[in-house]
């Protein structure tokens, strides 16, 4: 009886514990993955180290972003349904208030002179931060000809039929099976998150 | 407060489509989301490019970002729940429902085999992702074939975002004041 009772202080415990690391993460989702893993296995200790490099290799072969994917299982493994729901909602809710304050302040703002200036010399930014995410991707995705071809492919493609993005993207995992298992051999790709960052060190504080 | 049922379902439809194509970050999502705007005729390119440029200044991953800032955009604060929960609320039900299975999946040789196709099909989606906003946003191919001021600007941007580990938030700030100078000169 005792083992199914909800026990609601952990899991205002874990909800918290999301909410607090949520708004900190600048940067992405990858960013909040080494300030996850510092709170759930050094701070809390509410799972091992192993277990949470096992998470994480887990949720890079999921759809969705990182850090909510992160943040669920996480709250899984320590607590079932309800933990999941916790971290899930810790991890979504502040962002989202930040969002739509800036929503607003875009909407008031966006006619004024000096926004508009501003937005105009922020755009090329925007599709720098684009171009430099598919490159460090491709730095450790693509790891042979084959990778290489799979992704010009892709962009011809798209250049050319833009509405193909799924057939892109399932045509790539169904050639990756293929080509896998005529080879016979397997070339594993390496893993895109560090577990251990150096700036880990930083958010640790005194330590 | 008048809320929009076939807004809010158009809404939920086209961010719950998003979220099975966000593999390795948030960028992933923006062909299609470009193409969902365009077809709902809901925010232009160069609106949609602002909510990005907003997202990525602000902590938290830049799909959820996005979404809510696009969300609220189109129809408030209303909009802006649905879109976070559509493009968010499948990682939770997939982890609730398979989460005990998960970790054999992972080690399933075919998966990983899937992988090794689909991330460079990711990486390509991506590259598209930036060409297209390139041409959207009139840096290249617009009426000036090439807009030179911005064209170094993206440049400049992204050999200091692959070379360095600067946060992009200080590219986003020094990029504004250019433009407010530019703007006086």
């Amino acid at each position: 009886m005792e083992k199914n009772k909800v026990d609601v202080k952990f899991i205002l415990k874990i909800f918290l514990s999301f909410f607090k690391i949520s708004p900190l993460s600048f940067g992405g989702g990858f960013a909040m993955i080494p300030i996850i893993e510092d709170e759930v296995v050094r701070k809390k200790e509410w799972v091992t180290k192993e277990q949470i490099i096992d998470i994480f290799a887990i949720i890079q072969s999921l759809p969705g972003a990182i850090a909510v994917n992160a943040a669920s299982l996480v709250g899984y493994q320590i607590a079932g349904v309800f933990g999941a729901i916790a971290a899930f909602l810790g991890v979504i809710l502040p962002t989202f208030a930040i969002m739509i304050v800036f929503g607003a302040m875009l909407i008031t703002y966006q006619h004024n002179f000096f926004v508009q200036a501003a937005l105009q010399g922020i755009r090329p930014v925007v599709v720098a931060m684009i171009a430099s995410a598919g490159y460090k991707m491709s730095k450790v995705t693509i790891v042979d000809k084959t990778c290489l071809a799979i992704t010009v492919v892709s962009i011809l493609t798209l250049l050319m039929f833009k509405s193909l993005i799924f057939v892109v993207i399932v045509s790539g995992a169904v050639f990756g099976i293929g080509i896998v298992n005529f080879r016979g051999i397997q070339k594993q790709p390496k893993s895109q998150l560090k577990v251990s960052e150096p700036s880990y060190e930083i958010s640790n504080g005194s330590k | 407060m008048n809320i929009n049922m076939n807004i809010i379902e158009s809404i939920f439809l086209a961010f719950s489509k998003l979220w099975i194509v966000i593999f390795g970050g948030g960028y992933a999502m923006l062909p299609l989301l470009q193409t969902e705007m365009q077809t709902h005729h809901w925010l232009s390119t160069s609106q949609l490019t602002d909510s990005i440029a907003v997202s990525a200044m602000a902590p938290g991953p830049i799909a959820t970002n996005t979404a809510a800032i696009v969300g609220f955009k189109i129809a408030g604060v209303w909009g802006a729940v649905v879109a976070s929960l559509a493009i968010t609320v499948p990682s939770l039900l997939l982890i609730l429902l398979v989460g005990k299975l998960l970790a054999k999946f992972q080690e399933h040789p075919n998966f990983k085999a899937a992988f090794y196709g689909l991330r460079p099909a990711i990486v390509g989606v991506i590259i598209f992702a930036a060409i297209n906003f390139a041409v959207s946003n009139n840096i290249i191919g617009g009426p000036d074939i090439l807009d030179i001021k911005s064209t170094i600007l993206m440049g400049v941007a992204f050999m200091v975002l692959i070379r360095t580990k600067l946060h992009p938030m200080y590219l986003i700030v020094t990029a504004a004041l250019i433009g407010i100078v530019f703007a006086m000169l």
